[in-house]
């Protein structure tokens, strides 16, 4: 029981932060919101994996990667092609001139499955290249960038790179990819209706049950020796790689172990808003995640997700009713989140949170709720008489 | 005109966010036969959405197409409405991001009940929106040319397919200009690598041509120096281009630089209508082809009228293209069905318009009209690009028959 | 081959060769400024291709002024419009170091999410004031058409023109670095700050007028850029990535390094462009220099700046 409570919840702080988290994912949203707003909800909870990750390999590793959308993406097309596949039976796609294939293979002339997607065909091959894929290329990456120790902004610049290639590359090989399009038109998952509104509300549950699960997953390792290595590499690197240990390798696991969590939220994204496009892999949505945890708060496992909630729910709302001023409100948030509140939410809760806390505590903030409506009440009147 | 165009802008802006409200506090109130399936139709209201891009990359092209249906739809509006009622608006933004149409789709249908949603421009946006639109029996109208290989029942697309916009092209370009040897080039994605797989198959099997090179280009790319390199090696008859966006403007302008002009070499291109012209510059294009089915210099009565209209109510710097006026015709199509049906229920509107006998005479572009494949009968047209940003129709075909699943040329 | 002369041969030849040196130098006059910004200060300044937005769409509104107040002055108002995007570009990156930059200099992470943040506000801002069109200015008459030195081969005069711009740029940038005293201020800055200012360098004079300098140098190329593409309010966002790769490439910190990065990245690219299909052109482009960079992650040139 204290193992987990200090390693998995965190300590009785941390307890309350995910107990507050909890009841706003699993019943306040659900409780309050129709299905419409909560589907747009499960969608901003499949970013916060990678807002998740960020806090890992960013805030505590000091490593900024500006290519998790492309695990974000590879995650979610492994899940596209198996969902693709299963739509693409021969029965519905008889009016194909290769009837089986997926529809975009055919309108590109290939007349056989490539041998790359013939695996996709298997749920618990996908569900194992959700995760390994990802994790095998952030190796690779990994490995020969740490091992001759590439780090800090070049790092950044050529993981901005990679998610470039990736996004042409897809862009380019349509019949293989689905292009510009990306993989559409997904329907069931081993016969299952994803499009129902019951599957969107289990999908939604689903999804809140994995953040948590990696939220915990994630601060097991945080608090483990190698959490408190990772942050003494993060402030001097030397001093730990001459205290004997190979920093590449922390780093290597690290990255790897991010771009497995960021390929969950895209598979969990492609189930729930059933398709997967390159937009998603490329540049921008990568700064986009890396913003959530900014504004989140970058070394707070629970505030990335009320971050990554903000940020969106921010988006939607203001691109409904004032478009021209989303980008300008944007743009601002991010230079006052860097500038000053480094710490995001996290941060701002941090400093000013104990006082909210105390204040319900000894009841204080009663007294003086009552005295302000009674003042306002009493002013109310006052108009009322003029 | 900058800031007259940035305050109607604005009262825009503000007419949405009231429409918004207003669609909140609406007592939806359903009439006998008209509409049976709850959708926002009150005795004196029909609401319909419209959704394009008014931010991020795409709001440059998807512009004039919104403002297009919003002139369709006053106009409707000051002749009497449909059956009896004005239509509302709900805009909402598909900000270049195709989840984000997906969302607001199932936005404009499940929480707004609209009857009808006008929108969409690029195919991925379409593509992205479809699956909602075919789940919640929505009813959209979509104004783009487009590849083809597509036929929802709950979509009816105004603009040409494939076949429609490219086949009529070429056989002029062979009769005209004696054309045997084709470069054919493109942006990287899928509606010009089918266009110019359909093309491809036209030129070799049926014109008993050439392709001498066939090249895509990334989105967004500026370089053409190297393509234009090989097409001087391989020295074709026409070259035939489908680049868009950005790269357009750089294509045309380098290839001017190069010394390739009208003069030396013919080139018709199909993603180049008057909104493009404005980018790129009358004079790097001066002579160049485009096949449309639209051109705003068209002579006839209709189109004098639309574009009186559009001017008067977007201002007079602002052009009209092609999709612009397919867009138009959307409001307009969508009239003629629900009157015929007598009811706003998507699926008799559908019934109705899938009966292929659904005209409108009053089309700018001369006369359009309704396939039982919920594609449109259309004309093609090519014209010669002068240096003011207008273009010459020097070609007119037949009524063409829409053929989204061509035979023989998948 | 045989179906062509050896003449046609050698002017394609040479055309070609010609396009790699205009990409050439369109890579290099991008990636100056940041060069000087990133290379020499450490700034990671994302904002860059929109202050080259803001030199073209100087260009741009010059170009509009110009041709409906004095028509004269249209076959020269490119000239002076050069000259201005470079002041107006330099004027608003003096602004963003004094708003902006200079809080973060000790955080070279934060600086590019501030950065992308300031890009996203200058993007709304072009488009709010412009409009969300493609523009672009009309150019003169000059600007226009090809040089031909023999019957087969077209040069491009705007190609030309970019490298003669690029060539003055560069000398100019060799000269202010490596031959001026205030060159000499920012390389001891750049080496040891604590000692430069004891020895009464006022380094913040120094980082800010550095950075409006490499801000000002976007906008030239921004300007220049008129004659091959258009402008739009996400113009500058298509070429913030390859303007890093060519510095990282080159080696952060060496100009000489990012010369001949911009030079063997457009040569390498232009010749495979005529032999591969664009895209996939590109990708080998790209994953050539990712796999350099992880093998010698320094870049060309190594930087002997003590980190």
């Amino acid at each position: 029981m204290n193992f987990i409570q200090e390693r998995l919840l965190g300590g009785k702080n941390g307890m309350i932060g995910i107990a507050i988290l909890a009841a706003l994912i699993f019943i306040i949203l659900p409780a309050t919101l129709d299905l419409f707003r909560l589907n747009l909800v499960g969608k901003y909870l499949t970013y916060a994996f990678a807002a998740v990750s960020l806090v890992l390999l960013w805030g505590y590793g000091g490593i900024l990667s500006l290519g998790q959308g492309v695990f974000f993406g590879l995650g979610g097309y492994a899940m596209a092609m198996f969902l693709k596949l299963e739509a693409s039976d021969p029965e519905s796609t008889k009016i194909q001139s290769t009837p089986g294939i997926p529809d975009f293979m055919d309108w590109n002339q290939l007349t056989e499955l490539p041998w790359f997607w013939e695996p996709f065909s298997s749920f618990g091959f996908t569900t194992l290249a959700v995760i390994l894929v990802p994790g095998i290329f952030a190796f690779i990456i990994g490995y020969s960038m740490f091992k001759r120790r590439v780090g800090g902004v070049y790092f950044a610049i050529i993981t901005q790179i990679i998610a470039l290639i990736l996004t042409v590359l897809i862009v380019g090989q349509q019949g293989y990819t689905g292009g510009i399009n990306g993989i559409t038109d997904l329907k069931t998952l081993n016969g299952w209706d994803i499009r129902d509104d019951s599957s969107k509300y289990i999908l939604y549950f689903v999804n809140a049950i994995l953040l948590f699960g990696v939220i915990f997953l994630s601060r097991y390792v945080l608090t483990s020796k190698f959490g408190r290595l990772l942050l003494a590499m993060k402030d001097k690197e030397d001093r730990v790689r001459f205290s004997g240990y190979d920093v590449s390798n922390f780093k290597i696991f690290v990255f790897v172990l991010s771009a497995m969590i960021a390929a969950i939220g895209g598979a969990m994204f492609t189930l729930q808003v059933g398709f997967m496009s390159p937009s998603f892999v490329g540049i921008v949505p990568s700064i986009e995640m890396v913003i959530f945890a900014a504004v989140g708060g970058r070394m707070s496992l629970i505030g990335v997700v009320y971050g990554t909630l903000l940020v969106n729910f921010g988006k939607t709302m203001f691109s409904e009713t004032f478009p021209e001023f989303w980008l300008f409100l944007m743009g601002g948030l991010f230079i006052a989140v860097v500038m000053y509140f480094p710490n995001g939410l996290a941060g701002l809760w941090d400093k000013h949170g104990y006082k909210l806390t105390n204040c319900i505590k000894n009841l204080q903030c009663v007294n003086v709720a009552k005295a302000f409506i009674d003042s306002k009440r009493k002013t109310k009147v006052d108009v009322a008489n003029d | 005109m900058k800031s007259k165009f940035l305050l109607s802008k604005w009262r825009n802006v503000l007419g949405v966010a009231l429409g918004v409200t207003m669609a909140a506090n609406l007592n939806i109130a359903t009439a006998a036969g008209a509409n049976t399936t709850g959708l926002a139709v009150t005795d004196k209201e029909v609401t319909v959405g419209i959704l394009h891009s008014l931010t991020g990359t795409m709001a440059i092209s998807e512009t004039g197409a919104q403002e297009a249906e919003k002139l369709a739809i006053k106009q409707i509006n000051e002749s009497g409405g449909i059956l009896g009622r004005q239509i509302k608006i709900i805009q909402e933004d598909g900000a270049s991001d195709w989840p984000t149409f997906a969302e607001k789709s199932r936005k404009l249908l499940v929480k707004d009940k609209v009857a009808a949603v006008f929108g969409c421009w690029t195919s991925a946006s379409r593509k992205a929106a479809l699956p909602v639109f075919e789940k919640e029996n929505g009813l959209l109208y979509y104004p783009t040319f487009y590849e083809g290989l597509e036929q929802s029942k709950n979509v009816i697309y105004t603009g040409q397919e494939a076949t429609q916009q490219i086949l009529a092209g070429l056989d002029w370009v062979k009769k005209e200009k004696k054309a045997k040897t084709f470069y054919l080039i493109g942006s990287d994605y899928i509606w010009p690598r089918t266009s110019m797989k359909i093309a491809r198959k036209h030129i070799e099997k049926v014109l008993g041509g050439k392709v001498v090179g066939e090249e895509y280009k990334p989105l967004g790319n500026t370089q053409f120096g190297s393509t234009i390199n090989k097409i001087r090696l391989k020295k074709p008859d026409v070259i035939y281009a489908a680049v868009v966006g950005g790269s357009n403007v750089a294509w045309f302008k380098q290839l001017k630089a190069a010394g390739i002009t009208s003069k030396k070499q013919t080139l018709l291109t199909i993603s180049v209508t008057e909104d493009e012209v404005l980018g790129i510059g009358g004079e790097n294009l001066e002579g160049f082809y485009s096949i449309m089915k639209y051109f705003q210099s068209q002579d006839n009565p209709n189109n004098k009228k639309f574009v009186k209209a559009f001017k008067e109510m977007w201002g007079d710097d602002s052009v009209i293209g092609d999709v612009t006026q397919a867009a138009y015709l959307g409001p307009w199509l969508w009239k003629a069905a629900v009157e015929r049906a007598g009811s706003f229920d998507v699926d008799k509107v559908v019934a109705e318009s899938e009966k292929g006998d659904i005209e409108l005479k009053t089309a700018p572009e001369g006369y359009v009209k309704l396939h039982k494949n919920h594609h449109l009968w259309s004309k093609a047209r090519v014209a010669k690009w002068k240096k003011d940003g207008q273009a010459e129709v020097v070609f007119t075909s037949d009524l063409i028959e829409p053929d989204p699943f061509p035979k023989g040329y998948q | 081959m045989g179906e062509y002369t050896t003449q046609e041969l050698i002017s394609i030849f040479a055309m070609q060769g010609f396009a790699g040196i205009s990409l050439f130098s369109v890579l290099l006059l991008m990636a100056l400024g940041l060069a000087i910004i990133f290379g020499q200060m450490g700034v990671i300044n994302m904002a860059h291709g929109e202050f080259m937005a803001v030199g073209a769409y100087t260009t741009y509104l010059v170009s509009v002024l110009s041709e409906q107040y004095f028509p004269s002055f249209v076959p020269y108002y490119f000239i002076f419009a050069i000259l201005l995007s470079f002041f107006i570009a330099g004027a608003l990156g003096y602004l963003a170091e004094f708003a902006l930059i200079r809080h973060l200099y000790k955080r070279p992470l934060d600086t590019l999410l501030a950065t992308w943040g300031l890009s996203l506000i200058m993007q709304q801002a072009f488009r709010s004031i412009f409009g969300a069109r493609e523009v672009s200015p009309t150019l003169p008459e000059w600007l226009l058409g090809s040089y031909q030195p023999t019957e087969t081969i077209d040069i491009p005069l705007n190609g030309l023109f970019v490298l003669g711009l690029t060539l003055v740029v560069t000398i100019g940038v060799f000269i202010l670095m490596y031959r001026s005293s205030w060159g000499l201020r920012v390389r001891a800055t750049v080496q040891n700050r604590v000692m430069s200012g004891a020895v009464g360098i006022n380094t913040k004079k120094i980082d800010r007028l550095t950075f409006a300098l490499g801000c000002g140098i976007a906008g030239i190329a921004g300007a220049a850029f008129t004659t091959i593409a258009s402008t739009g309010p996400t113009t500058g966002s298509l070429y913030i990535v390859d303007t890093f790769m060519v510095v990282v490439f080159g080696g952060a910190g060496s100009l000489l390094g990012t010369i001949v990065s911009a030079f063997s990245i457009a040569q390498g690219q232009s010749i495979l462009e005529f032999f591969i299909s664009g895209s996939m052109a590109k990708v080998i482009t790209l994953l050539s220099i990712v796999i350099f960079l992880m093998m010698r992650p320094e870049g060309l040139f190594a930087s002997k700046v003590r980190k």
